[in-house]
């Protein structure tokens, strides 16, 4: 419960809201990406310094650049656009939205009592270093890693040939 | 457990986005918060789980940051080509799977 | 007469006798075998026939001849074969055939006369085109005929009885297509019937009583003395015994058949059939098996009889014969068609036989049907030669003249009507009815009869010389040129004619070999007997009838040719009494006022009761069903297939509500997802807290 804990969970919440909300697409990335940073920080903050750098360096360095082109590459019809940004149906959206927010926030409430608190944490904080992820990495996890190696291939070669197709033919 | 909380509000947020915005790649970035939002729920397990020197969460997470990055490439090059298609990229106008 | 002391019986079943049945057999086999052929195979269907009856003639023979043998040694033969044929429990209905002197002598007259007649018949319906069905239906009739012969059982003998009935029709009807011939057919079946009916419950009530339908039977029979005795004892209505009772039930079987009065009606209709038919049927054969009946169940009739007197069954037998003769002979008088006179003059000299029975017993009655037999036949036959002659002819009123363009055929005839009426010492018939008559002087109970039969004869007389001057004397009248028959035809009429002349040798009283043989006695000539005043006495009588009876006709009609177109001599004369014989007394008219009239309203009543009645109640069943149908059809369009086709509607309906959900948007199924995973994690929250 400490001060830092609350202004960066204010600045990811503010930054999520603001990317469902606001109307320019490129502004919503942006939003986005102030919210990928506060989820850095707070990742920090767990002492997860690792998954905080990766967060920075994939998120942010990638995946938002990604959308901020995708957003570019698709604007051509958002200019004319005159309707709502939201969907017809929307009420129903944030209808369901609350009660999934309903039930993970009852759930966690509600076993908070063996989940001991922020501020009276037993443990001391893990001194994890990068050599201890390697080893886990080639060790122990090292299955997982080949097998997202293979997806991660996978998913190159397929956004290539799905972004490609449209290309061979003919005009 | 307000890391939890806010995980949680993360989550409900990310979704409420994919649900109710029209643009496809705004859908994304909906969903693109709800696996941040679990990811926050994943390390915050971890730090103040039983046994923080296991790495698990935090590889997990690690993890699921590398295939939201493959998932996020995938389907906004699907978006693309739906727009070079359809010359759109509003939802409520892309219903050509209707039952 | 001699009288010798009984024979010694011989019972024993000899060869001759267990063979006996295959003379009723053959023809009848020849007969089926006849029916699969077609009708072109004529030589071999009457072949066949002739050849089967030939054979079963050959048999009769070989079984007289034993007779005679056993006779001859001093036996009273009487031969049965008994078997049971249908069993049921512990007692069996039994058949059977028996070989004795009655049997003999009527299976040779049977088959003798059957075989000329079949053979006359090859040459009468050679021109028809229906001559197998002809000669199976003939064979037929003689198997049965012989069957009823034979039998000694009264079950066998209804059976062949029947047998015998149907033929007659069949023959009778034989050209169908004429609406009389059907018409005669179906009356005599039916006329029959209806003395088959009492016929039927004489036996059945026998069964009843003995137990048993055998006539002899090693003691056990109906006709020995043990089942007599006890038949005799047991009393039944109108102060008769039961034998008695049963007697006269048989006798109106045997009415019904031979045309005594009442029943006599189909026989003169009869005539309708081809003429070997009534030769056959209506002279020799049929009409004689209901006095071979009553001679066959004879120790019925007579049970109790005393020395000197009868009993009630051949009283009643005996007035029916004689009232019969008559009433016959009165009717044939008036008759103009050839086949008519000879069929109420079967009729009459049936009645004759009867008398005979009732009056004199067995051997008198039979003596006059075997001569009968012939005699008719040939009258029958030289009859039928004079239709063919004439071209089918049959009314003596045209015709005439013939012994000159048929001399052959004149002789013969000329012999059978001397026969018929009685015409002293030359001729059979004479001797029988001789026997008859003396027999009738002889009752005891009343000289009524006697006095009928006289007159019956001097009527006899009278008509049949009248036929013989109409139609071979005087100037032809009829159409074309009348021609002489085929020797096929007139070789049997000389057969018959020699018999009828000396058949009567085995009937004088100087030799009474006939009488002595039915009656198991012995019988040697004794010429004396001729001398004897009663029956010179007779002689005379019968002379003098013949002679007025003759000459009267002569008178009237001989060498004289009436023409067809003006009245009879004798109705310008009585012309009420003639019109009333030539309608034949009215009997048929009178029949058709009360029962055949009671019949049709009968028949119309069945007819409304079972159109309306159960017409109607089938009617209104389906007409039920009807409504039920419709009733269900309702609930079937309305409810089953309305209520289906909804259904499926619904289904559609509800398909297409379900089919909106898919609908093409991304963010509708994301949110069913987030809904879908919120209901189960409240779900799983809730089972594991509750």
């Amino acid at each position: 419960m400490s001060f830092v804990f609350w202004i960066l969970a204010a600045i990811t919440v503010a930054g999520g809201l603001a990317a469902v909300t606001l109307k320019n697409t490129v502004h919503c990335a942006l939003a986005l990406t102030a919210a990928f940073a506060g989820l850095a920080l707070m990742f920090l903050e767990l002492d997860a310094q690792f998954a905080g750098f990766a967060q920075i360096l994939v998120y942010i360095g990638a995946v938002a650049i990604l959308l901020v082109f995708a957003i570019l590459l698709t604007r051509g019809a958002e200019e004319k656009t005159e309707k709502s940004v939201f969907s017809r149906t929307w009420f129903t959206g944030l209808v369901i939205a609350a009660a999934v927010f309903a039930v993970l926030a009852w759930a966690v409430l509600h076993s908070g009592a063996a989940l001991p608190d922020h501020a009276g944490l037993p443990g001391p904080a893990p001194q994890v270093t990068v050599a201890q992820i390697g080893n886990a990495l080639m060790g122990r996890y090292v299955l997982p890693l080949e097998i997202v190696a293979l997806l991660l291939t996978a998913a190159m070669i397929g956004a290539v040939l799905v972004a490609m197709h449209e290309k061979g033919e003919p005009k | 457990m307000s890391f939890l909380l806010v995980a949680a509000v993360l989550f409900a947020i990310g979704l409420a986005g994919a649900l109710t915005r029209r643009n496809a790649i705004l859908v994304l970035i909906g969903i693109e918060l709800m696996l941040n939002a679990a990811n926050l729920n994943l390390v915050a397990f971890w730090r103040y789980g039983p046994h923080p020197e296991a790495l698990t969460g935090m590889m997990f997470a690690v993890f699921s940051i590398a295939v939201a990055a493959a998932e996020a490439a995938v389907g906004l090059g699907l978006v693309i080509a739906i727009y070079r298609h359809a010359r759109t990229v509003d939802l409520d106008e892309i219903n050509r799977m209707k039952g | 007469m001699q009288e010798a002391l009984q024979f010694a019986p011989q019972t024993a079943a000899s060869g001759i006798a267990r063979i006996l049945w295959l003379i009723p057999a053959l023809p009848i086999v020849a007969s089926g075998a006849i029916a699969l052929l077609k009708q072109p195979r004529r030589r071999l269907a009457s072949g066949l026939a002739i050849g089967s009856l030939a054979a079963s003639m050959v048999l009769a023979f070989a079984a007289f001849a034993h007779v005679v043998a056993g006779w001859a040694s001093g036996y009273a033969v009487r031969e049965t074969v008994n078997f049971a044929w249908l069993h049921f429990g512990t007692s069996a209905v039994e058949l059977g055939w028996v070989l004795d002197p009655l049997a003999a002598v009527m299976l040779v007259m049977v088959t003798f006369v059957g075989l000329l007649i079949f053979i006359y018949s090859v040459g009468y319906m050679a021109h028809d085109e229906n001559y197998t069905r002809f000669f199976c239906f003939l064979s037929l009739f003689a198997g049965a005929m012989l069957g009823v012969v034979i039998a000694n059982s009264l079950l066998l003998l209804f059976m062949c009885w029947e047998i015998v009935g149907l033929t007659s029709y069949l023959l009778i009807g034989f050209w169908y297509q004429k609406p009389s011939a059907a018409a005669a057919a179906k009356k005599a079946f039916l006329t029959t019937r209806v003395g088959d009916i009492f016929f039927l419950l004489g036996i059945v009530w026998l069964f009843a009583q003995t137990g048993t339908l055998l006539f002899y039977s090693n003691g056990g029979g109906n006709l020995e003395p043990l089942a007599l005795g006890m038949l005799l004892q047991t009393p039944a209505k109108l102060g008769l015994s039961a034998a008695g009772a049963i007697g006269l039930l048989i006798f109106a079987g045997a009415a019904g058949k031979s045309g005594q009065l009442p029943l006599h009606v189909w026989l003169p209709d009869a005539m309708e059939g081809p003429t070997p038919v009534s030769a056959l049927i209506h002279a020799a054969t049929m009409v004689a098996a209901g006095v071979y009946l009553i001679a066959r169940v004879y120790p019925l009739m007579a049970a109790g009889i005393l020395p000197g007197g009868t009993t009630t069954a051949l009283t009643v037998v005996t007035w029916v014969g004689a009232c019969t003769a008559v009433f016959a002979a009165l009717i044939a008088v008036a008759q103009n068609d050839i086949k008519r006179i000879l069929a109420y003059s079967t009729v009459s000299q049936l009645g004759y036989m009867m008398a005979g029975l009732g009056l004199g017993g067995v051997a008198v009655g039979m003596f006059h049907l075997i001569t009968h037999a012939f005699f008719k036949a040939l009258l029958f036959l030289g009859a039928g030669s004079v239709i063919h002659g004439c071209h089918e002819e049959q009314d003596v009123r045209h015709m005439g003249g013939l012994r000159r363009y048929m001399p052959l055929t004149f002789v013969t005839y000329g012999i059978g009507m001397l026969a018929l009426c009685g015409v002293p010492i030359f001729f059979s018939g004479f001797w029988s009815k001789d026997a008859i008559l003396e027999s009738a002087r002889g009752w005891p109970l009343s000289q009524i009869p006697y006095s009928l039969l006289v007159f019956g004869a001097v009527l006899t007389a009278f008509y049949m010389t009248r036929q013989v001057s109409y139609a071979f004397f005087g100037q032809y009248r009829g159409q074309g040129h009348p021609h002489e028959s085929p020797r096929v035809m007139t070789t049997p009429l000389a057969v018959l004619a020699f018999g009828a002349i000396t058949l009567g040798v085995i009937g004088t009283p100087a030799w009474p070999w006939f009488r002595a043989f039915l009656g198991n006695r012995a019988a040697g000539l004794d010429l004396h007997a001729f001398a004897e005043p009663a029956w010179l006495m007779l002689l005379l009588s019968a002379c003098i009838i013949v002679i007025v009876g003759i000459s009267l006709a002569w008178i009237l009609y001989g060498n004289k040719s009436p023409s067809a177109e003006e009245p009879d001599t004798l109705e310008k004369a009585m012309p009420l009494v003639w019109r009333a014989l030539s309608n034949r007394l009215y009997v048929d008219e009178l029949y058709g006022v009360t029962v055949i009239a009671f019949y049709y309203w009968w028949a119309r009543v069945a007819d409304w009761l079972d159109r309306k009645l159960w017409g109607g109640i089938v009617a209104a069943v389906t007409w039920l069903f009807g409504l039920w149908a419709q009733f269900n059809r309702f609930l079937d369009d309305n409810f089953v297939n309305g209520g289906f086709d909804k259904g499926c509607e619904e289904l559609s309906a509800g398909g297409g509500l379900m089919a909106r959900v898919q609908s093409g948007r991304e963010q509708s199924y994301l949110r069913l997802l987030a809904l879908a995973v919120v209901i189960l994690a409240v779900i799983l929250i809730w089972s594991t807290r509750g």
